[in-house]
């Protein structure tokens, strides 16, 4: 019996892991209409600030360094999850929490600049696909840290389960997601952006 | 942004037209009725924890019927008021202004699409694809609920325009930006359209992936892809479409919504902003969309000509093909819905072919069906008569398909009633069809009884001839181009008797539909003499019709092993029925966290239409404070012991 519930539980969680990679590819599909409409209406300024005179590089590469820093750091915390070893992977997860919060500091006090400069997504066309597709990204890295927090606490309370684990391997996924599509709003938007102008 | 605290409501935006006086009345006296009954009849706690709180797929299904059909009746009075509006409004303004007008016709359009279409067809499926592959649930059961409950939330906030704003988007169906853009539609008409496809969309997109990873991995074992029934086949491509497109939808209305509210420019007239880029964008999920309504169907009529034609389906393996390739080529399609736009001769004939191109698979899907009954020994059940109806309509609605698909050709009927005279023959005569087709076929096996095939087959008559007095005039009309949306015109024209013949039919449909509602009655009275105690009423050959009519609730006391894509039939003929040994068997648990879930959804909606900010945070926090309360509780299942299972199994 014991055995039997064990194996349903894996296989259980293998459906989980599954659903949920089919999720993240609708969460893409979301993101590709953004960056769609980015690159449609990117030379559509309307004669307010183009990406060139925005966007400044040294932001932009801390911002990146910081979430592939925690991508690694987050791999780290489930590869202790696989051993089993608890305070490790809160330990890294904090890392990566911390990485991320960094990031989304870095983001919104970018934002924040831009604000200042006049660039608001009412400006322009431009500007509206801009603050729409980073913000999107951002809102994720914002929900993605919050699952971080409610992870911790599973993993520091509870024990691990296959149904568990699973839960944190998702979790895992999601962030090494947001790391993929913000590697492309790296090169599309902001480094296609500084080259143009 | 007027009002913190009340954002653009105000005591104005309470009914005081007839018609939203009138349907606010309707609502609440048809409230409080249901709230009397349940209390006389104390039937709360058997309602909440039976029903709505279920996770088991056949109630889920069900309860997906019962809202597709009530939104069915709100979507036939639409049509109504229009098609008698059209009648008199020769040289004259009619009953309905021109604004009403408008705005019936785009709340018709949505909800048949968004709430009745689809809505049946999840019901279909949630009866139906466990049973077919042998399965005792979906993948995640909770996701079920929730998806059920966003749906019905979002077909209660496009009904709330009634209660409160009077007013819904004069748009079209599909909100075609720049006319929904604030600068034209400074109402709430857009928005409330807006939330209610944003939680009925999230429903479908929830839908979408659980049925996709259910039929993916939960089969049972031995059935390999190409062991699948052609309704699985069939529901699978529709469910890939579902979430590959279903996303765009959500950030297209998501932009358009940014563009109202925080004056952005993606579809704007100013400040740079793209409105092809709209259309373009709304299309791109539109047309495999049209796909999402015709597949599933296509795949019950496979179903049902190979039951009552006493015969296995001719070229399976043609069929499968078929059903892929129309999925894959529905996506490379969009832009034929508006040749008009200019985008070049190159593009437009690009476009133009790929749609001809997907005339092959659905040409070898009606030849397959037709050499399926050639030789058999076909049986004039009621759900077969829709079948030949069905091949006779989407003929003529092919053929006028086809046709447009030729630019040029489409520049002269572009926009016209030619082009509804087509999609209505589609939707009509494919979707709405099989759904009657499906839900006759497999009412039986569900509740355990059969309706009544004699009324049954008046209401196909009904239909069959009420579709086509209603929209052959509406194919003619639109080769003298009269344009869709038409809300009067000069007697000079000539159009009337036209209208006047085409609300006759509509009529006729009504009879049909009175039909089937009597149908319904008649059949739950004569109960007890239609019942069926086989399992088996058709002398069907899928596994759905293996287990009892109607099935436990963990469908199969033991999961067969399965060797063929016909395995009931093969049962049959080998002799085979099913072993008695049984196992526990787990089981999800109800739970109420998809009804709560959904109605915070439904606060949310209403709160972002009216720009009252503060509730719609609120709100958000609720969403996910229940999501992480939901996920700390991992005992979501429970163990039915095999003892017990024996025990029912020998109660039947």
């Amino acid at each position: 019996m014991d055995s039997i519930a064990k194996e349903i539980e894996i296989k259980e969680s293998d459906i989980n892991i599954f659903g949920f990679w089919v999720y993240l590819m609708t969460d893409l599909v979301l993101f590709a209409v953004l960056f769609a409409c980015f690159i449609v209406l990117r030379d559509s300024t309307f004669g307010g600030p183009t990406g060139a005179g925005l966007f400044q590089v040294s932001s932009v590469l801390a911002e990146t360094l910081f979430l592939l820093t925690s991508s690694f750091t987050c791999s780290l915390g489930t590869y202790a999850i696989h051993r089993k070893e608890k305070n490790q992977a809160i330990i890294w997860f904090a890392v990566t929490f911390a990485l991320g919060l960094a990031f989304l500091y870095l983001e919104i006090s970018e934002f924040a600049t831009f604000f200042q400069q006049g660039a608001t997504p009412s400006r322009s066309a431009f500007l509206s696909s801009f603050f729409t597709l980073v913000g999107t990204h951002g809102l994720h890295i914002a929900i993605g840290l919050l699952w971080m927090v409610v992870a911790m606490f599973h993993i520091g309370l509870r024990p691990l389960s296959p149904h568990s684990i699973s839960k944190i391997f998702r979790m895992a996924f999601f962030w090494h997601f947001l790391d993929f599509v913000w590697i492309f709003i790296f090169t599309v938007v902001y480094g296609m952006g500084l080259l143009n102008g | 942004m007027e009002n913190f605290l009340s954002g653009k409501l105000s005591l104005e935006e309470l009914p005081q037209h007839w018609y939203t006086v009138g349907g606010t009345a309707f609502m609440l006296i048809t409230g409080i009725l249901i709230v009397i009954l349940l209390k006389k009849t104390k039937r709360w706690g058997w309602l909440w924890n039976e029903w709505l709180t279920s996770t088991d797929p056949k109630k889920i299904g069900t309860m997906y019927m019962i809202f597709a059909a009530l939104m069915f009746f709100r979507g036939m009075v639409d049509v109504g008021m229009m098609w008698v509006q059209q009648s008199f409004a020769a040289d004259s303004r009619g009953y309905l202004t021109s604004d009403h007008f408008q705005q019936i016709s785009t709340a018709h359009g949505d909800i048949m699409v968004f709430f009745v279409t689809m809505g049946f067809f999840f019901g279909l499926m949630n009866w139906i694809i466990p049973l077919q592959i042998g399965a005792r649930d979906l993948a995640f059961p909770f996701m079920n609920s929730l998806g059920f409950w966003l749906t019905a939330a979002g077909g209660l906030l496009i009904n709330f325009f009634f209660m409160i704003g009077g007013e819904f988007a004069n748009t079209g169906w599909i909100a075609a930006a720049p006319f929904s853009e604030l600068e034209f539609n400074p109402g709430v008409g857009v928005d409330y359209l807006i939330w209610s496809l944003q939680l009925s969309g999230l429903g479908s997109l929830l839908a979408g992936i659980n049925f996709t990873v259910t039929i993916i991995k939960k089969r049972a074992p031995g059935m390999t892809l190409m062991k699948m029934s052609l309704f699985v086949w069939t529901s699978l491509c529709g469910m890939i479409l579902v979430i590959s497109v279903f996303p765009v939808l959500t950030a297209t209305t998501f932009l358009l919504w940014l563009d109202r509210v925080f004056s952005m420019h993606f579809f704007t007239t100013g400040g740079g902003g793209n409105q092809m880029m709209y259309w373009n964008l709304i299309w791109m999920w539109g047309h495999p969309e049209v796909y999402i309504l015709v597949l599933p169907a296509f795949g019950m009529f496979s179903e049902i000509v190979a039951t009552f034609s006493q015969k296995k389906i001719f070229g399976y393996v043609s069929m499968v093909c078929a059903a892929v390739s129309i999925t894959l080529l529905s996506y490379l399609v969009w832009l034929h819905h508006f040749f008009t736009m200019g985008a070049g001769a190159d593009v437009n004939s690009f476009f133009g072919i790929v749609t001809m191109f997907i005339a092959i698979p659905s040409g070898v899907q009606v030849f397959n069906w037709i050499l399926t009954m050639y030789k058999g020994r076909v049986i004039f059940a009621s759900p077969m008569y829709w079948v030949i109806g069905f091949i006779c309509i989407f003929m003529i609605g092919g053929m006028a398909g086809v046709l447009q698909a030729s630019p040029p050709a489409d520049f002269q009927v572009h926009n016209s009633l030619f082009l509804i005279a087509h999609f209505h023959s589609m939707i009509i005569g494919v979707a709405l069809f099989g759904i009657f087709a499906g839900v006759n076929y497999w009412f039986p096996k569900i509740f355990g009884f059969k309706l009544n095939e004699r009324l049954d087959k008046q209401a196909f008559w009904f239909w069959l001839v009420g579709f086509f007095v209603s929209f052959i005039p509406l194919y003619l009309l639109g080769f003298m181009g009269a344009p869709r949306r038409l809300d009067h015109y000069a007697l000079s024209t000539g159009w009337q008797p036209l209208f006047i013949t085409s609300t006759i039919g509509f009529f006729l449909i009504v009879c049909g539909i009175i039909t089937q509602v009597w149908q319904i009655f008649v059949s739950i009275k004569e109960k007890k003499q239609h019942l069926d105690r086989t399992g088996d009423p058709w002398n069907g050959r899928t596994l759905e019709w293996a287990t009892s009519s109607p099935p436990p609730f963990y469908n199969f006391a033991v999961i067969p092993t399965i060797t063929s894509h016909e395995e009931f039939w093969s049962m049959k003929k080998r002799g085979i029925s099913i072993q008695k040994h049984y196992e526990d068997i787990l089981l999800p648990k109800n739970t109420g966290m998809g009804i709560y879930i959904s109605g915070i959804a439904f606060v949310v909606g209403f709160a972002l239409v009216w720009q009252v900010f503060w509730l719609a945070l609120l709100g958000l926090f609720g969403v996910v404070a229940c999501i992480i309360i939901l996920s700390l509780d991992e005992n979501r299942e429970y163990v039915l012991p095999k003892a017990k299972v024996a025990e029912i199994e020998r109660m039947r």
